[in-house]
């Protein structure tokens, strides 16, 4: 318990770091937000104006726990751009980005770790060798361009879709899914081959272990020491970084969305850029960096059931 | 018997030749990177053209020359930077401890924990983009993985007798830190560097992907394979042939990082 209680409130003061990091880097260094949206024609009294409507001439920690306290009830402000509430554009987005995070994942977790135990029990032998080489190559390979051959191969080639129709789960569940499985793939495809090549190697350590010996010669078969007693110590390192993974894969999926022309959280983030629409792009940072940082809590959390050791230190 | 390192070897070969067409491409290309040629549209690899035309006609093997030049020009100075000042930040923060160290490791952690390209992203959006600032923007970012590789090193051999004996001789703290310690965690170094190394480049590529980073007249094979997208259909060989130099660009240097270990290990 005061582990968990340690670890909470650590997640706490990150959080207000992280957020109070974001808000003064886009309200302080961006320049004036005033100015952005009245442009190059305002005059001074209509900037003076803009500048106490939007409460902008308050002390900048005034601003920020007002700015804190509307988002946590909700609230992230208005776009600059389109002159709506920051909510309502992420609100239809959301659930695509989310989508493809999940299955994305979804398919690390699936192939990856048969794959890896498999790997590491043939440890050696030529499969192990050439399913190792494939992995070291698919690892090289970045999302986008993977991305960009899926198009070409899948969908140019053997028109399994088609580029840019993308179908949104408003329409039809099953074909939306369907436009997000590549995609997803080729932001897995990378992730598979380091999980596997970790859970590998986390593999065959374990298996030099004295208590590995000990087990086989009381005349345990060898595949129940393999799953009761190593993968529970060899998956601890991979669950960290399965855990590091979703936060990849979230970000790796802005550059996706891009590649596949899909309306998500993503292709906001850019355009929101793009058009220094700051609001927007605080409300993604600050909510992707509340992920991280969750995710990361929640590691910690899981810890303690699968590996008991680790204690306050 | 001694057992061969592949990784090593076949890393330094492909990472080699690489290198080795890029100083060429510096002094000799087959055709001017951005010379149009009406004639020559949209042609296949060929002899005349090693990796085919785009649709303007512009030899695509003297782009992917200049492109890989830019990337690996980023990822050397972004290397160096983050390198260099971690190198620093880790050893004292490792050696000499104290409430610096905790300070700096808390805010390492949670840089760390944040994917790279996001926090590049917000760097350029409150700061542009361009060349130097995306090599400025990711040295930057870089530095805090570099300094805790690097203290985790100094930790470990800041209590080893080689230490103790040089500090009886009289060495000071900063000979003792970079003539006896750091020799001893060069390898470590390396194959983080390797590591650090494809980070950059891949961090670029996908910047100057989404137009974010490098900035036309300047080439990078990030902007060729946004640019080669539209054309994917009609001249794939754009795409493929430009891709798989980054994808063996990053192959090379990770293998050469993993002999490197390998080599430890033994």
């Amino acid at each position: 318990m005061k582990y968990f209680t340690k670890k909470f409130v650590t997640l706490i003061i990150t959080l207000f770091v992280v957020s109070l990091l974001a808000f003064l880097a886009f309200q302080v260094i961006s320049g004036d937000p005033a100015a952005i949206k009245l442009g190059t024609n305002a005059t001074p009294e209509q900037l003076a104006a803009l500048r106490h409507e939007m409460g902008l001439d308050r002390p900048i920690l005034v601003q920020y726990f007002d700015w804190l306290k509307n988002f946590l009830f909700g609230d992230m402000g208005t776009s600059y751009s389109y002159s709506m509430s920051v909510k309502s554009m992420l609100a239809p987005k959301l659930p695509i980005t989310i989508t493809l995070t999940l299955m994305a994942f979804l398919m690390i977790v699936v192939v990856a770790i048969p794959l890896g135990i498999w790997q590491g029990k043939h440890a050696g032998e030529p499969a192990d060798v050439a399913a190792g080489m494939v992995g070291q190559v698919v690892m090289s390979f970045p999302p986008f361009f993977l991305g960009m051959i899926f198009t070409l191969v899948f969908g140019l080639i053997f028109k399994l879709f088609v580029q840019g129709q993308f179908v949104n789960y408003t329409e039809s569940v099953s074909g939306f899914l369907q436009y997000l499985f590549f995609p997803a793939l080729a932001i897995a495809l990378p992730k598979i081959a380091m999980t596997a090549k970790m859970l590998r190697s986390s593999v065959v350590q374990e298996l030099r272990k004295d208590y590995v010996r000990t087990a086989l010669s009381r005349g345990r078969k060898f595949s129940s020491v393999l799953f009761v007693h190593v993968l529970r110590n060899a998956l601890i390192p991979v669950v960290t970084f399965l855990a590091m993974t979703i936060a990849d894969i979230a970000a790796g999926s802005i550059i996706i969305e891009q590649v596949f022309s899909i309306p998500g959280i993503g292709r906001l983030l850019l355009a929101s850029i793009l058009n220094r629409d700051f609001p927007v792009v605080l409300a993604i940072v600050v909510m992707l960096a509340f992920l991280v940082v969750f995710v990361n809590f929640l590691v910690d959390v899981l810890y303690q059931f699968i590996d008991p050791r680790i204690k306050v230190s | 018997m001694k057992k061969r390192n592949w990784n090593l070897r076949i890393g330094c070969c492909i990472t080699g030749v690489l290198v080795l067409m890029i100083i060429v491409g510096i002094f000799w290309t087959p055709y001017e990177p951005n010379a149009m040629s009406s004639a020559d549209k949209q042609m296949a690899p060929c002899l005349a053209h090693l990796f085919g035309t785009d649709q303007f006609g512009r030899d695509i093997f003297s782009r992917v020359l200049e492109g890989g030049r830019t990337s690996l020009f980023i990822a050397v100075c972004t290397v160096a930077i983050g390198a260099g000042v971690g190198i620093v930040v880790g050893s004292l923060t490792g050696y000499f401890g104290g409430w610096l160290d905790e300070v700096l490791m808390r805010l390492n952690d949670s840089v760390a924990a944040f994917p790279s390209i996001l926090l590049a992203l917000v760097c350029v959006s409150v700061f542009g983009s361009g060349k130097y600032k995306i090599i400025l923007t990711l040295g930057i970012l870089f530095i805090p993985s570099f300094a805790r590789i690097v203290r985790g090193e100094f930790v470990k051999e800041r209590n080893r007798d080689y230490v103790e004996n040089a500090k009886i001789m009289g060495a000071g703290p900063f000979r003792i830190l970079f003539a006896h310690i750091l020799p001893n965690v060069k390898t470590v170094l390396m194959s983080s560097m390797a590591i650090g190394f494809n980070n950059a480049v891949l961090a670029e590529a996908s910047m100057s992907y989404l137009s974010m980073g490098v900035q036309p007249p300047d080439a990078s094979l990030g902007r060729m394979l946004s640019e080669s997208q539209s054309a994917l259909f009609t001249t794939p060989w754009y795409a493929i042939c430009t891709g798989t130099f980054l994808v063996l660009l990053i192959l090379g240097i990770s293998l050469v990082g993993q002999g490197l270990q390998e080599r430890e290990d033994l």
